[in-house]
């Protein structure tokens, strides 16, 4: 496969935060015009992986790209949409006045905040103070803004985190409207049912790709009958027998990736 | 382990340049030119927000007015509010709007907003300079409000033109929000927020001339005064009390100005795109 069919292409991606690694030696690609589902427990890294990847996080080592662009390059602020973990609205302005603004500093027109408010269907709340509304609802308004402009990558925290089942449903859903749209997204979640929805799988485990692969793959190469378990299965064969190896150790890990 | 590493290099061999190595500093890019249109937007932004909080509308404007108001009410029949009177209608509304900047400013940080803007295509200046233009609004509405109860309500009688007055707490408003933008930085939690309040504005209060005439300080206090923004706020408003004209008071003017440049350039080279 050649460059152009991935969105997001990291070598050798190592964090440091706190003095702790955070991502060790990390190494991905993302192809495009998929929904790629990045799996993982509480404080496997995420979070810290999609921040890198929106150029909002210091990085120690390591090459990224993002459509094929160094991840953060300026030219990438108008491709990109990013929702961050908790809905980064502001509490006191309108759903409408939220969007307007977000609208405005991407340049995108009025048109463009009815279209994305439609896209969440938040259109009854539309004149509603974002701190007045539900966590689900508001989370939904922060989605709707990383939609505004029609970004070719969309980098979603956790986004349906909280939400009732019809929701979430309704959220993926949208999320494939999208991919056929012709967009791509890298998803994160800590619940491993959502896995279905997504056309590829990245799973992360203190900072260390456990797996990228197709959810049939997976299943086939670990023979487990669900991603829980074949996360397990993974974990199982990484760690060695005496099993004492502290995490954030980069020595140890380096040795191991190799 | 599956690292796919056949995908990787593909991808990073026809990369457009390598991140290698730690970044903590400003953008390696020369940073844009502040867009005027993206620094409206964000102005008119926090002052919808600002709009849609009428309690603290109410303590910005009415807060300063009530103090005015006890110590008028104190000095009754002396010469004490046309002295000082002045003075602390410069003095207020630099206190308040250093708080409601700093934590305002805090706010955005930890909402996750001000990360969201970072990955936006909007400036560092803009986000900033949207910030001063709106409180400097704000601080024209207080310092006129103020002034004008401290001259029709509490009779304060000021010997050199009642613009002047107005031009240097508006200046001193602006002052206090731009003091207030740089300090947020330090800033990792709303309360110490609160506290750099104490840390940035004492020594000034202190040394600026309003508890000892500054010619009668120890040198070095003395000195110290001379580097502190609010020295020349103070010393502008007792010239005006005094009598002075614009004249006597354009040198102070500019030194006011030039520490709201200076804090609104520290408070743009503070803001970090890249975090840790």
């Amino acid at each position: 496969m050649g460059n152009n069919d991935h969105v997001i292409g990291i070598r050798g991606l190592r964090v440091d935060r706190g003095g702790t690694t955070v991502l060790h030696e990390l190494d991905l690609a993302v192809p495009e015009r998929q929904v790629v589902g990045l799996l993982g427990p509480s404080g496997s890294g995420k979070t810290t992986l999609l921040r890198t990847l929106v150029g909002v996080q210091v990085v120690t080592a390591g090459t990224v790209d993002v459509l094929g662009r160094p991840a953060g390059d300026p030219t990438l602020r108008h491709q990109v949409g990013y929702v961050t973990q908790s809905p980064s609205v502001y509490a006191d302005l309108s759903v409408t006045e939220n969007l307007r603004y977000f609208a405005t500093v991407l340049g995108a027109g009025a048109r463009d905040v009815a279209r994305v408010i439609d896209a969440v269907d938040l259109a009854r709340h539309a004149r509603r103070r974002v701190g007045t509304l539900s966590g689900g609802e508001r989370s939904r308004v922060s989605l709707a803004a990383a939609l505004l402009g029609e970004p070719r990558l969309l980098v979603l925290d956790e986004p349906t985190v909280g939400l009732d089942p019809v929701l979430r449903r309704d959220l993926w859903d949208l999320f494939a409207r999208l991919r056929d749209a012709g967009t791509s997204l890298l998803v994160s979640s800590h619940v491993m049912d959502e896995a279905t929805r997504c056309d590829r799988l990245l799973l992360l485990r203190d900072g260390r790709l456990l797996a990228d692969d197709t959810l049939p793959g997976l299943l086939e190469r670990t023979g487990a009958h669900d991603v829980e378990h074949a996360f397990l299965r993974l974990v199982e064969d990484t760690i060695p027998p005496d099993g004492a190896a502290p995490a954030g150790s980069p020595r140890h890990l380096g040795g191991k990736a190799s | 382990m599956s690292t796919h590493d056949a995908h990787g290099s593909a991808a990073v061999a026809a990369g457009a340049s390598r991140t290698e190595g730690r970044r903590p500093g400003p953008w390696p890019r020369a940073p844009r030119a502040v867009s005027l249109r993206l620094t409206l937007a964000t102005a008119g932004r926090v002052l919808r927000q600002i709009r849609n909080d009428p309690r603290t509308i109410a303590l910005l404007v009415v807060l300063p007015c009530v103090l005015l108001g006890l110590i008028a009410w104190m000095f009754d029949g002396t010469p004490v509010l046309d002295q000082f009177g002045p003075i602390l209608v410069g003095l207020f509304p630099l206190v308040i709007m250093f708080l409601v900047t700093s934590v305002t400013t805090l706010r955005e940080r930890q909402s996750g907003t001000l990360e969201r803007l970072m990955t936006m295509p909007l400036g560092k200046g803009d986000f900033v300079g949207g910030y001063a233009l709106a409180f400097a609004v704000l601080a024209t509405v207080q310092a006129l409000v103020v002034v004008a109860f401290a001259v029709w309500v509490c009779g304060m009688d000021v010997a050199g033109p009642v613009g002047l007055v107005v031009l240097v707490a508006v200046l001193d408003a602006i002052l206090g929000s731009c003091l207030g933008l740089a300090a947020s930085a330090l800033a990792r939690s709303e309360f110490q927020a609160v506290q750099l309040m104490p840390v940035v504005l004492f020594p000034q209060l202190i040394t600026c001339g309003l508890l000892m005439p500054r010619d009668e300080m120890p040198a070095v206090l003395e000195a110290v005064s001379r580097v502190l923004p609010l020295t020349y706020g103070v010393s502008a408003l007792q010239d005006v009390a005094a009598g002075g004209t614009f004249a006597d008071v354009a040198g102070a003017v500019a030194v006011i100005v030039g520490f709201i440049v200076g804090a609104l350039v520290l408070g743009t080279l503070t803001l970090r795109r890249r975090t840790a």
